[in-house]
């Protein structure tokens, strides 16, 4: 039976790494001899909608990538509701970064969505009828259904997001891990994605996003990990979403900002 | 004239016709697999590979020499060919990966390095004089002069093999070229999907390097590629109009260096290939220059009548 044991300071989560849809264990990673992140355990119920928070060059992004394997790691593990990680990867659904890709690709929105399904799709067959209506029934939940033919340089960048999220629902996964999804996008977007977040946290399905906007973790999230390398907090938001816990964070950068998330 | 258009029409006798058809199938096995390297980025790296196949060639003839007694078995130069490629490209990879240095510095290092030792070999081995070595000059910029019946067959079969691979790898590369890291988390090897796209154009390279030569014969995976990009804005559609435009340019390539005397075959289907790309470049319908200065012009008469109007916003910003 193993229970993580919380590092100082932190808030705990409420759930057993058994009972996590994504525990990550003891994770390391380093850019040569740069350590990126270490030792980051985080734990987030089902259900939750949680953001993963830190300053520039905290590690978030690489948090991330490590821990769904696509960046070597030098220790740690994931597991997907106890499973080992590789033996449950569908059920994780990645967005990255909407910059990490050439727009100019040729590919039309609907081709994009449909990437979600490759491994469904195999090798040698077409797409067929019933991924077609799966892939436009994400595109109709990030309501970007009427733009399904369009060449993705043509838009805009809020709709590349949905594009991205698009081509996440389409796994039908239980958890979704995404990349800054609110980097650049307009009011309007933003909203719309978090519609489609909250209405998968109703259906039970877990969303972890790397975030940077301190001034609306209150709003959109329920749960949070703080980290700088390190892991600094973890937990609920009410408990762990600090002033004090953010100044500690951030360091000295984040003071002057401690009216915005409460004191 | 029409000695070119009666080759074109396949009337150029055997010899001709053998050529210009071995040459259309690795065009076509070029501008196919050339998509996906495009789309992927790797062409630069194909074109490091490619310039590391010389000194692999003259090593394979000199070794052929001491322990055969005769250097010039095809067979054996096209693996002396392969092993050097896939050395340097082995180099090229590990620069990249273990210093600080960027890919296009590691590719530059790699294609002048292999070439250079190369040139050096071959130098070296005309000096000695030994008996068939004038041949290995038709590998640095490619002859189809003397292309034999199995060349030909070997050709056509190797350019099948990579149109079934590339088919049943197509979804795979379209969606890791894309983006890699989506690819990776859903569960595509993408370090291996890699490793077949880089063989597939090595196949295509070492096919081709008697009919094409060390220095050009990459361009058949580059200029058809670009070229469909520019009539098509969906990958699937992309990897079949480069591969028929490779065949076109190859067919016509090899056909115009057959019936005028002395033409190098690789040189003059690259300048044909290059010349569709020209003009596709030109008259495009979506990316071509005249379309978008249509465009512009169209836009500015608009705003400056007042007659402008801006698009409904549907799907939102």
């Amino acid at each position: 039976m193993l229970r993580v044991l919380p590092p100082r300071d932190a808030a705990v989560s409420p759930v057993t790494a058994a009972e996590s849809p994504f525990h990550v264990s003891r994770l390391s990673a380093a850019y040569g001899d740069r350590p990126a992140i270490y030792d980051l355990t985080f734990t987030p119920p089902r259900g939750a909608l949680a953001a993963v928070i830190g300053p520039n060059g905290a590690g978030k992004s690489t948090f991330l990538k490590a821990a769904l394997g696509l960046i070597p790691k030098i220790a740690g593990e994931t597991r997907v509701f106890g499973k080992p990680l590789s033996a449950n990867r569908r059920e994780a659904a990645y967005v990255p970064q909407r910059a990490s890709v050439d727009w100019d690709f040729p590919a039309s929105v609907l081709d994009v969505t449909m990437m979600g399904l490759q491994p469904e799709i195999g090798w040698l067959r077409w797409p067929n009828a019933s991924h077609r209506a799966r892939a436009m029934q994400a595109l109709e939940a990030v309501g970007l259904a009427a733009l399904a033919g369009r060449q993705i340089g043509q838009l805009s960048g809020g709709q590349r997001q949905r594009v991205f999220i698009a081509r996440a629902l389409v796994q039908d996964a239980e958890v979704y891990l995404l990349d800054e999804p609110f980097a650049g996008v307009d009011a309007a977007t933003e909203a719309a994605i978090m519609d489609v977040f909250r209405d998968l946290a109703r259906r039970g399905k877990t969303v972890i996003c790397v975030h940077h906007d301190l001034a609306t973790v209150r709003d959109y999230f329920d749960y949070v990990m703080l980290i700088n390398v390190e892991k600094q907090a973890e937990g609920p938001v009410a408990a762990a979403f600090t002033a004090e816990l953010v100044a500690k964070t951030y360091g000295r950068r984040a003071l002057g900002l401690s009216s915005a998330y409460g004191a | 004239m029409r000695e070119f258009l009666g080759a074109l029409a396949l009337q150029g006798g055997y010899n001709t016709t053998l050529v210009m058809v071995g040459a259309a199938l690795l065009g076509a096995a070029g501008g196919g697999v050339g998509a996906f390297a495009l789309l992927r980025r790797r062409s630069l790296a194909s074109d490091a590979m490619s310039h590391a196949t010389l000194p692999g060639i003259v090593l394979a003839f000199m070794i052929g020499h001491a322990v055969l007694g005769e250097g010039r078995f095809v067979w054996l130069l096209l693996m002396g060919a392969a092993l050097t490629a896939g050395l340097g490209l082995w180099v090229t990879t590990l620069i990249a990966a273990r210093t600080r240095l960027r890919e296009d510095a590691a590719i530059g290092i790699v294609l002048s390095t292999f070439f250079a030792a190369g040139v050096v070999l071959l130098t070296v081995v005309q000096s000695l004089n030994l008996p068939g070595q004038a041949g290995l000059q038709g590998y640095l910029l490619g002859s189809t002069a003397g292309m034999l019946r199995a060349e030909a067959e070997l050709i056509a079969a190797a350019a099948a093999v990579v149109a079934g691979a590339v088919f049943a790898l197509r979804n795979l590369f379209i969606v890791t070229a894309f983006d890699e890291g989506f690819a990776a988390a859903r569960g595509v090897n993408t370090v291996r999907l890699d490793f077949a796209l880089l063989i597939l154009v090595l196949a295509v390279v070492v096919i081709g390097l008697k009919a094409a030569g060390v220095v050009l014969v990459i361009a058949l995976t580059i200029i058809p590629p670009v070229t469909a990009r520019l009539w098509t804005d969906r990958a699937r559609d992309m990897a079949l109009i480069a591969a028929g435009l490779g065949a076109a340019g190859a067919y016509v390539g090899a056909g115009l260096s057959a019936t005028v005397p002395n033409l190098p075959t690789g040189a003059v289907i690259v300048l044909v290939q290059f010349a569709v790309f020209a003009l596709s470049l030109a008259l495009a319908p979506r990316r071509g220059l005249v379309a978008a200065a249509v465009r512009r012009a169209r836009l500015v008469r608009e705003i400056k009548s007042g007659r402008w109007r801006p698009a409904s916003a549907e799907g939102g910003a």
